[in-house]
């Protein structure tokens, strides 16, 4: 058996037996417990299983384990010392979820998308959010989540 | 065991809500086991007999059940010694909310802080049984049961502290989980009352409960109860589910509809060493320690199939008026002479209206976790039928029902769609031949093909006016999609109201408003028309046609939101209004449109709903749900459709089949109308309603061409 792939997930380390062409959603949920982040379509559609890799948003079952060089961020590492992510604490606060099953993956990608535009317009949001789906129709609390979060994203940073 | 039924037939899920089952309690604790079970404290509980009248209507076949239910018993609410309340219901949460809603009906009629009330829902080994979670009944049913049930613990409590004070109840007052003697200023907990103590009282026949005017938990929004679960990933829905030793299912499915196994060689998949292979009647699937082993195992079967001619989606609605099920009653609804009223209408108007098979979808697949313990079987699973799941385990592996538990995690939504027990089954077949447990998580494909449908459907009207406007007659039929919100809540002295059955070529069954969507579609499209024709507002049609207070409140309230009498500005631009009655909600919708010269592409604006259902338990929940209602609804009414050949599902994919994204969400304003003075009905389904319709109204308005179709827009 070839020696176990090392990955970096949420600052910690974590080998990974699976084979390479193995998707990276497989090898977080199945493997190493990581049930977090989820499955939802299988073909990138639905956003449902988005990580980000070094730093930047990525459909976790489109990326072969093979194929991740960089650290990896997943819903479970948002939480610091009991503390929620601003983002985390926004979608908490207006109840932008009901069934909640597309909710890591949204705030991952809102974690991408406030990286790259700490204070996006609606506009900006609806266009970076469009590839992932909250069946259950939540989007309008979702944009303004995302708003509020950059607001205290603001904050924090000052 | 011959065979896990798998039933891949075209046999119709039951549309309607009234499942023609009994509900069979086998929780059979005593008293004293409650307490083993739960510690001491108080307990309020249910014996068979009081569970059945709860239970919903069609029980007239239940009524022949009763001989051996007194020994039966079902625990509702438990107040331990530390003063924490655990309430029980058979309901799922699904994320309607109602694990939030519930513990706000039973912490408002205890008197007890919300933060102390904890729900034990779904299990079929804990809780009282239940039909399922549908037709928009845990608000009027379950919560009014609920606070049966707590304003029984509050009682017991009443009654203990009296007898411990030598004073009678009536002196004493119970609030914040305190008894207190006000003429004394004596107080003592609930937790001190449950101290030692393993009392039970049995649910009254009539008790009294708070009025919504004196609600104080129940009333005022309240956030989602475990939300910091769901935001930290935390939650484990049964999809996250990884018991130790967990194999991983696949199933072998046919290559289309009706297709039959005619061969069936599994003997290079055994021989791949991980798997375990099942080859079981019709049945066949295999488990192994990773979904890519399992997957391998399914590949190697080598299977033949005989597969049969199948209707395709370009000839379904012809195909639907031709096969109505004869076999099947129509359900019809007659007043006065059609005919006379079409003689004595100064216009008349027939129209026919199609409506397309639409997938529920819901984010969290299909799933079960099943698990064997001896010959005890336990099964995880995002159902909204626990109990019927259970008894389906029970039924395909020849046990008794106290060996099967169905425990269900809050789910990834479901919207009608998790009614069917398969991936239970599948589960639990596969798992007892590894002797492992093994988990089933359908793929989004085999969840958009091996599931089922919202049903398509035609419906025909037949209608006539006075030249003042007033209708005459009102012939409606409905072929397939279904009778709910098939009446019309319109004034009409002759109507003749009939939905048929027909064998429908996919399978289908219950989905969020199931045929009300339709039927309120075809209706509102047709009042519109005729508003048309008797040269009528469309808003001033329908008022002058409606004779319900409440219906007429919605609709006054919606259009006055929206500014419906403000003229139009732009080019392309169409203002449609729609709503009706379901369920016992109110609902009306003004929809804004955009549309291009050609028409073809539509764009929804603005939406505006009106909705009232009684007395509000949850105003943020309640705005939730409405606007999830409109947003899913955009899909049906603008573009969502199965499109199928040969058998097989052509679009079963997100990137062929189109929901509703951000990029979709019209401006949504919500006009809720709480009415105190009546008593709560679910909000889950009704507030979508009658989106389909304003739209619809809304590109007439624009374009003077009207759309009879659902979706109305397919390439939009």
């Amino acid at each position: 058996m070839a020696p176990p792939l090392e990955l970096e997930i949420n600052g910690q380390k974590y080998p990974a037996h699976s084979d390479p062409d193995t998707r990276l959603l497989t090898v977080l949920r199945d493997e190493l417990g990581l049930t977090g982040t989820k499955y939802g379509c299988g073909e990138g559609q639905c956003g449902a299983c988005t990580v980000l890799i070094g730093g930047s948003p990525r459909r976790s079952c489109q990326t072969p384990l093979g194929e991740v060089m960089q650290p990896i961020t997943t819903i479970e590492g948002l939480e610091k010392d009991g503390h929620l992510h601003p983002i985390q604490q926004a979608f908490l606060d207006l109840e932008a979820f009901q069934c909640s099953y597309c909710t890591s993956g949204m705030i991952i990608s809102s974690l991408a998308l406030l990286a790259q535009k700490p204070n996006p317009s609606p506009t900006e949001i609806v266009q970076f959010m469009q590839g992932n789906i909250c069946r259950c129709g939540t989007y309008p609390r979702i944009v303004n989540a995302i708003q509020q979060a950059a607001k205290s994203m603001e904050k924090q940073a000052r | 065991m011959s065979t896990v039924a798998k039933k891949f037939t075209h046999e119709p899920e039951p549309e309607r809500y009234e499942f023609r089952e009994l509900p069979i309690h086998h929780f059979a604790l005593d008293r004293r086991d409650f307490f083993k079970f739960f510690g001491a404290g108080i307990i309020v509980f249910a014996t068979a007999k009081d569970a059945l009248a709860i239970q919903e209507s069609g029980g007239a076949a239940r009524q022949n059940h009763s001989d051996e239910l007194p020994k039966e018993i079902t625990a509702w609410l438990h107040i331990a010694e530390d003063g924490s309340v655990t309430a029980f219901t058979g309901k799922v949460e699904i994320g309607q909310n109602i694990r939030t809603s519930l513990a706000q009906t039973v912490a408002d009629e205890l008197r007890v802080p919300f933060e102390s009330v904890r729900m034990v829902m779904g299990d079929t080994q804990l809780t009282p049984f239940d039909m399922g979670t549908f037709g928009s009944r845990t608000t009027p049913t379950m919560a009014a049961q609920l606070r049966r049930v707590a304003s029984a613990a509050r009682e017991l409590l009443l009654q203990t502290a009296a007898k411990e004070w030598n004073t009678s109840p009536e002196k004493l007052v119970a609030a914040n989980a305190k008894i207190t003697e006000p003429a004394t200023s004596r107080s003592t907990t609930y937790a001190a009352l449950a101290q030692g103590k393993t009392l039970a009282q049995r649910i009254p026949d009539e008790d009294p409960v708070t009025p919504a005017s004196q609600w104080t938990v129940a009333g005022k929004s309240t956030p989602k109860v475990n939300a910091r679960a769901f935001v930290t990933g935390r939650h484990q829905y049964t999809s996250d589910l990884r018991p130790a030793g967990v194999l991983y299912g696949k199933i072998l499915r046919p290559p289309s509809f009706g297709a039959t196994m005619t061969s069936c060689d599994v003997g290079a998949a055994k021989k791949l060493p991980a798997a375990v292979v099942v080859h079981d009647g019709d049945f066949v699937g295999a488990a192994a320690p990773s979904e890519t082993e399992a997957e391998e195992a399914v590949a190697a079967v080598r299977a033949q199939w005989k597969e049969t001619p199948q209707p395709s989606s370009s000839e379904l609605f012809a195909y639907l008026k031709q096969n109505v099920d004869t076999s099947e009653r129509s359900d019809l609804t007659q007043t006065g002479s059609i005919a006379t009223g079409l003689a004595n209408a100064a216009h008349r108007l027939q129209a026919s209206y199609t409506v397309a098979y639409i997938a529920h979808a819901p984010l969290e697949p299909r799933a079960a976790v099943a698990e064997w313990n001896d010959n005890k079987l336990t099964v995880w699973t995002g159902t909204q039928r626990p109990f019927a799941t259970r008894d389906a385990l029970a039924e395909a592996f020849h046990l008794a029902k106290e060996n099967v538990r169905v425990i269900v995690p809050d789910t990834g939504s479901a919207y009608g769609g998790k009614h069917t027990p398969d991936a239970a089954l599948e589960a639990a077949r596969l798992a007892r031949a590894a002797g492992k447990p093994v988990k089933i998580v359908w793929t989004r494909e085999e969840e958009f093909t091996w599931a089922y449908f919202r049903p398509a459907g035609v419906i025909e009207i037949k209608s006539g006016i006075a030249a003042d406007g007033t209708l005459t007659a009102w012939e409606f039929h409905n072929y397939n999609s279904g009778a709910a919100g098939i009446g019309t809540p319109y004034s009409v002295a002759n109507q003749h109201i009939e939905f048929h059955p027909v064998r429908s070529p996919l399978r289908q069954g219950s989905y969020r408003g199931l045929a009300a969507t339709a039927n309120h579609f075809a209706r509102e499209s047709h009042m519109d028309d005729l508003a048309h024709a008797a040269n009528m507002d469309p808003l001033d049609f329908r008022l002058k046609n409606i004779a319900d207070p409440r219906l007429r409140a919605v609709f006054q309230a919606a259009s006055k939101s929206f500014g419906w009498r403000a003229r139009k500005t732009k080019p392309g631009q169409g203002f449609g209004i729609g709503g009706g009655i379901e369920k016992g909600g109110y609902v009306a919708t003004c929809a804004e449109i955009s549309t291009d010269d050609a028409g073809s592409a539509v764009r929804v604006v603005r939406v505006t709903t009106a909705f009232e259902c009684g007395a509000i338990v949850n105003p943020d929940g309640l705005r939730n749900q409405i606007m999830g209602a409109n947003i899913m609804g955009l899909g049906g009414a603008l573009f969502e459709a199965m499109t199928f050949d040969g058998g097989r599902i052509t679009n079963a994919r997100f990137s062929r089949y189109r929901v509703p994204r951000f990029r979709d969400v019209p401006q949504m304003e919500i006009v809720l109308l709480d009415r105190k003075d009546i008593p709560s009905a679910g909000a889950g389904e009704t507030p979508l309603v009658g989106l389909a319709p304003a739209i619809g109204n809304a590109i007439f308005n624009a374009t003077g061409a009207r759309r009879t179709t659902l979706p109305l827009a397919p390439r939009a």
